[in-house]
């Protein structure tokens, strides 16, 4: 039977049937990708380069080129498939879903829709707006604004790359737990005077809602935000693990324990501090925090900064004072930077 | 004259759907007006809930995502069916 006869007839099942072929060739060939990066870093640095195996400059050039590829198909891989699950959910779904939630069951929803939502911190504006004016409470609202970027893919992703499924899952646990406690306080407070008037009076209005989407289009869009979120971090991916590369290889272990490690109490507030001004570096950052970390830093430390790089930034800050007043702004700090503190200090005290 | 709007605070997403609407437009070979959007009093005058979001002839026709070149083709000569 000639096939381009037959494909008229059955146009949908044929294409449905391409696109299984070529997601299951595209994992197929990232597999074996991924399978092939440790021999081939190896081979690299110590038989085509011919470093010793035990020299500072051959440990350095195997982690680099080791890591590298391995993040960035990680990063593709995963966000493809967290894309993937997101073209299931929207911004207006997320809404409707929290509508009519009492505080406290509220707060845990909106967290947890919170990583799963699509988001850009350009969008928190509208998005607040919308939720408030839609009678979801202030403390609900916040619990969603702080679990969404916070959990970000991209710094999941890493984490799991660099420091294992465990590390991923204290992240994410421990930024749901943030966003819940703190959208409660913060409702707690009754803040509600602090939104900038004409949030209130603005129209309550509805949204573009119930967009039907076949399978090819949900795997378009994925492979979509695909290259737009690897093409936007991979250059800091790179400079990053450069960096962690160096301190790997040049740094002597332990050298950082007594201003990183958990004796020194001053570290993890000093180490929030510090991560309030960085935001967009937050794919950079990882790496050389784990590098820092082989060399005595402690944990609930490395936790605490890097929820604080993407958790509190300062363009996000001042995109939410076009609608908050200078009280909740500081609230807004002040209750995270005290929740990724006890964070913090809890890691260090229990691992 | 079909009226374009892109609402968006400035960030790289809309201005990637400012280009886009652009191309769009004069693609399309007949003249619109494309009018950037970015005062969060006025953008939230639409029912939308994250940026960046199109509008043709006060129509929001999506939000929250950069749309492929083509649909915003077909936004444009529906709009302009419309209008005749």
């Amino acid at each position: 039977m000639d096939p381009s006869v037959s494909s008229p007839l059955l146009p949908s099942r044929n294409s449905a049937a391409r696109i299984y072929l070529l997601i299951g060739a595209a994992a197929l060939a990232w597999l074996a990708a991924y399978s092939l990066i440790q021999p081939l870093a190896d081979w690299l640095t110590f038989s085509a380069l011919a470093l010793p195996r035990n020299s500072p400059l051959g440990q350095s050039i195997a982690f680099f080129l080791y890591d590298i590829p391995k993040i960035i198909l990680l990063l593709g891989g995963m966000i493809f498939l967290i894309s993937f699950l997101r073209t299931f959910f929207s911004a207006e779904r997320t809404r409707a879903l929290l509508g009519g939630k009492r505080e406290g069951v509220g707060n845990v929803l909106a967290a947890m829709l919170g990583i799963v939502t699509p988001f850009c911190s350009c969008s928190a504006v509208p998005l607040f707006i919308g939720f408030v004016e839609s009678g979801i409470p202030l403390g609900v609202t916040f619990s969603f604004l702080i679990a969404a970027p916070t959990i970000n893919e991209v710094a999941v992703v890493m984490l799991f790359g660099l420091f294992g499924w465990k590390v991923a899952g204290l992240y994410i646990a421990s930024g749901l737990v943030i966003a819940i406690l703190a959208g409660m306080v913060i409702g707690r407070l009754k803040m509600e005077r602090y939104v900038e008037d004409f949030v209130w009076q603005l129209q309550r209005q509805g949204g573009v809602e119930g967009e039907k989407l076949d399978l090819q289009i949900r795997i378009r869009r994925s492979w979509e935000s695909v290259k737009e979120i690897v093409g936007k971090v991979w250059l800091y991916v790179v400079i990053g693990i450069a960096v962690g590369a160096g301190i790997h290889g040049y740094v002597p272990v332990s050298a950082l324990s007594s201003i990183m490690g958990k004796q020194a109490w001053w570290s993890v507030p000093a180490a929030v501090l510090l991560g309030i001004p960085l935001y967009s570096n937050a794919a950079g950052v990882i790496p050389i925090v784990s590098a820092l970390m082989e060399k005595g830093a402690s944990l609930g430390t490395a936790l605490a900064f890097m929820m604080s790089v993407v958790g509190l930034s300062l363009p996000e800050l001042i995109i939410l004072r076009r609608i908050l007043k200078p009280p909740l702004i500081a609230v807004f700090v002040g209750v995270i930077a005290a929740a990724i503190i006890l964070t913090g200090y809890l890691f260090n005290l229990i691992i | 004259m079909l009226t374009v709007k892109v609402l968006g605070s400035g960030c790289a997403n809309c201005k990637k759907l400012e280009a886009l609407a652009r191309q769009a437009v004069e693609a399309s070979g007949s003249p619109a007006e494309i009018i950037k959007v970015t005062q969060y009093e006025e953008i939230m005058k639409y029912p939308i809930l994250s940026t960046p979001g199109l509008v043709i002839n006060e129509k929001l026709v999506c939000s929250g995502r950069i749309p492929a070149p083509a649909e915003i083709t077909a936004w444009l000569a529906s709009a302009r069916q419309e209008k005749l």
